[in-house]
C-alpha cells in the first residue's frame, strides 16, 4: 500500500510542489538585507574598530608612555618613543600604529592602565594607499577627538561587565 | 528591375529581423535582472537595486563591462574553434527565433514544418557547446561539454514525443496552426501532463536547475564556458538566455495558446496578440526561476535516470494514449 502511495506522491510531484509553495511565500517575507551604505547594523560596546587617542576633559592626552600596548600588542604593530615634557610629565614623543599589522585583537586597550589608547566604533576607513594605513600620533588623536562621544558612552555602557 | 526584385525585399527582410532581435536581445538582458531580482526575492535578499532606479540598468552596466573586458584565449586552445563556438551558439540560438509566431501573421518564416526546424536547430545547439567545451582544452570545460550534450541529446527524446502528442491533436507542424488549433482550449488543459513533462525536459534542455551539471559551479567551476571571458563569454551566456526564452516562447505556443487571449472575450481581447504572448514567455520564465530558486542540482545518474527511465516510457505511452484517444472518438483533426 505504502508503495503505491509513494508512486502517487512522486508522480504527482508533491514534494515538489510543497517545495516551491515555501519558495512562493519567502518572497513575501521582509527582506533581511541591509541597505549598506544608508543602513547600518547594531554594533556592541565591545566591536574593535579603528583605533583612537583619548584626551582628558581639560585637553591635556591620556597617554602617559607605559608602553604597555606595545609590549602586549602580538602583531608588534605599536611603536612608541617617549621622554619627559618640559613641565617634567612623561608623555609620548612618537605614537605610531600600523594598521595594516594589526589585528583588532584588543589587548592594547586592555592594557592601557589610563584608558588613552582604545578601539573605536569606526570601521570604514579604508585608504587608496597603504601608506595612508601607518598611523602616527596626530591621526590618532585627530580620531580620539572625532570620536570622543562615541567612546566614552560605550565605554560607561560596557563597564559593568569588565 | 533590381530594386524590386532584389534590393527592396532583401532590405524589408533585413528591417523584420531587426524589428524580430531588438525585442529578443532586450527581453535577454532583462531575463537576468528578472532572474536576479526574483532569486533575490525568493531568498529574502533584495537583488540589484543600485544601477538606477531599482537597479533597472544593471544588465546594461553588466554589458558594457563585459563588451569593454580583454578576450583571452589559452595558449593551449584550437583558436578558430575556440572563437567559432560562442558564435555558433548564439547564432543558432538567434535563428531559431525565425519561425516564431508573435501574433496572427506575425511571423518571419511561416513554413510549414516549423516544430520541427526548431527541433533541429535547438538540437543543433549541442554542437556550440561541445565545441567550445573541446577546444578550450581544459578537463572543466570538456566534461561539462560531455555532460551538457549527453543530457541535451536524451531529454530531447522525451521532448520530441510531448510534440507529437500535440502535434497529434493540431494535425499540422506548422506553429501557426498549432496556435489556431487551440481557439477553444490551450493545450495545457487536455494534455496537462504531456506541459509538466515538456516544461521539465525544457530546464533540462536548457541546461538549467536542477539540471545545470554541465555548469555544476560545486564541481565542474562553470562547465563548458570556463575558459571564456569578454566578449566570448557574454555571447555564449546570451545563446543560453535566448534557449531559455525560446523554450519558454514553445512552451507558450504549445501549450498556453500562443497569442491568444485566455477567453475572447471583452477584457482580455482588448490587449494585443503580442502582448499576450510576452506575458506568457515571462510567466512561464517566473517557473523557470521560481524552479532555479527550489531545487538543489540533481547527480548525474539521478539525471540520466529521469531522462530515459521515466520520462521516455511516460511520454511514450502517452503518444499511444493521446493517439488511441484521438482515434476512439473520433477527434483526429481534419488535415486543412
Amino acid at each position: 500500500m505504502s508503495f503505491i502511495a509513494r508512486g502517487i506522491k512522486s508522480f504527482l510531484l508533491v514534494e515538489m510542489l510543497t517545495g516551491m509553495s515555501l519558495t512562493f511565500r519567502y518572497m513575501f517575507r521582509q527582506k533581511v538585507t541591509i541597505d549598506y551604505p544608508y543602513e547600518k547594523g547594531p554594533l556592541s560596546p565591545r566591536f574593535r574598530g579603528e583605533h583612537a587617542l583619548r584626551r582628558y576633559p581639560n585637553g591635556e592626552e591620556r597617554c602617559i608612555a607605559c608602553k604597555l600596548c606595545e609590549a602586549v600588542c602580538p602583531a608588534q604593530a605599536i611603536t612608541i618613543e617617549a621622554e619627559p615634557r618640559d613641565d617634567g610629565s612623561r608623555r609620548t614623543t612618537r605614537y605610531d600604529i600600523d594598521m595594516t599589522k594589526c589585528i583588532y585583537c584588543g589587548f592594547c586597550e586592555e592594557a592601557c592602565p589610563v584608558d588613552a589608547i582604545v578601539e573605536g566604533p569606526n570601521f570604514e576607513y579604508a585608504t587608496e594607499t597603504r601608506e595612508e594605513l601607518m598611523y602616527d600620533k596626530n591621526k590618532l588623536l585627530a580620531n580620539g577627538d572625532r570620536w570622543e562621544i562615541e567612546i566614552a558612552e560605550r565605554l560607561l555602557a560596557d563597564a559593568p561587565y569588565r | 528591375m533590381l530594386w524590386n526584385d532584389f534590393i527592396w525585399p532583401v532590405a524589408w527582410i533585413v528591417i523584420k529581423i531587426v524589428v524580430i532581435l531588438i525585442p529578443v536581445m532586450l527581453s535577454v538582458a532583462y531575463f537576468t535582472y528578472y532572474e536576479r531580482k526574483l532569486m533575490g526575492l525568493m531568498q529574502i535578499r533584495r537583488g540589484p537595486n543600485v544601477v538606477g532606479p531599482f537597479g533597472l540598468l544593471q544588465p546594461i552596466a553588466d554589458g558594457v563591462k563585459l563588451f569593454f573586458k580583454e578576450t583571452i584565449i589559452p595558449s593551449g586552445a584550437n583558436r578558430g574553434v575556440f572563437i567559432a563556438a560562442p558564435m555558433l551558439t548564439f547564432g543558432l540560438a538567434l535563428v531559431s527565433w525565425a519561425v516564431m509566431p508573435f501574433g496572427a501573421g506575425l511571423v518571419l518564416a511561416d513554413i510549414n514544418v516549423g516544430i520541427l526546424y526548431l527541433f533541429a536547430i535547438s538540437s543543433l545547439g549541442v554542437y556550440g557547446v561541445l565545441m567550445a567545451g573541446w577546444a578550450s582544452n581544459s578537463k572543466y570545460a570538456f566534461l561539462g561539454a560531455l555532460r551538457s550534450a549527453a543530457q541535451m541529446v536524451s531529454y530531447e527524446v522525451s521532448m520530441g514525443f510531448v510534440i507529437v502528442t500535440v502535434l497529434l491533436c493540431v494535425g499540422s507542424l506548422n506553429l501557426t496552426d498549432i496556435v489556431m488549433a487551440q481557439k477553444d482550449m490551450w493545450f495545457i488543459i487536455p494534455l496537462f501532463p504531456m506541459a509538466v513533462i515538456f516544461f521539465i525536459s525544457a530546464l533540462a534542455e536548457t541546461n538549467r536547475l536542477p539540471f545545470d551539471l554541465p555548469e555544476a559551479e560545486a564541481e565542474l567551476v562553470a562547465g563548458y564556458n570556463v575558459e571564456y571571458s569578454g566578449i566570448s563569454f557574454a555571447l555564449l551566456f546570451l545563446g543560453e538566455n535566448v534557449n531559455i526564452i525560446l523554450m519558454s516562447g514553445l512552451t507558450a505556443v504549445l501549450f498556453l495558446g500562443g497569442w491568444l487571449p485566455p477567453f475572447d472575450m471583452a477584457p482580455f481581447n482588448w490587449l494585443p496578440g503580442p502582448m499576450w504572448f510576452g506575458l506568457k514567455i515571462f510567466i512561464v520564465l517566473f517557473f523557470f526561476i521560481w524552479v532555479r530558486a527550489t531545487f538543489p542540482r540533481y547527480r548525474y545518474d539521478q539525471l540520466m535516470r529521469l531522462g530515459w527511465k521515466v520520462f521516455l516510457p511516460i511520454s511514450l505511452a502517452a503518444v499511444a494514449v493521446v493517439a488511441g484517444v484521438l482515434v476512439a472518438f473520433d477527434l483526429t483533426p481534419v488535415a486543412g
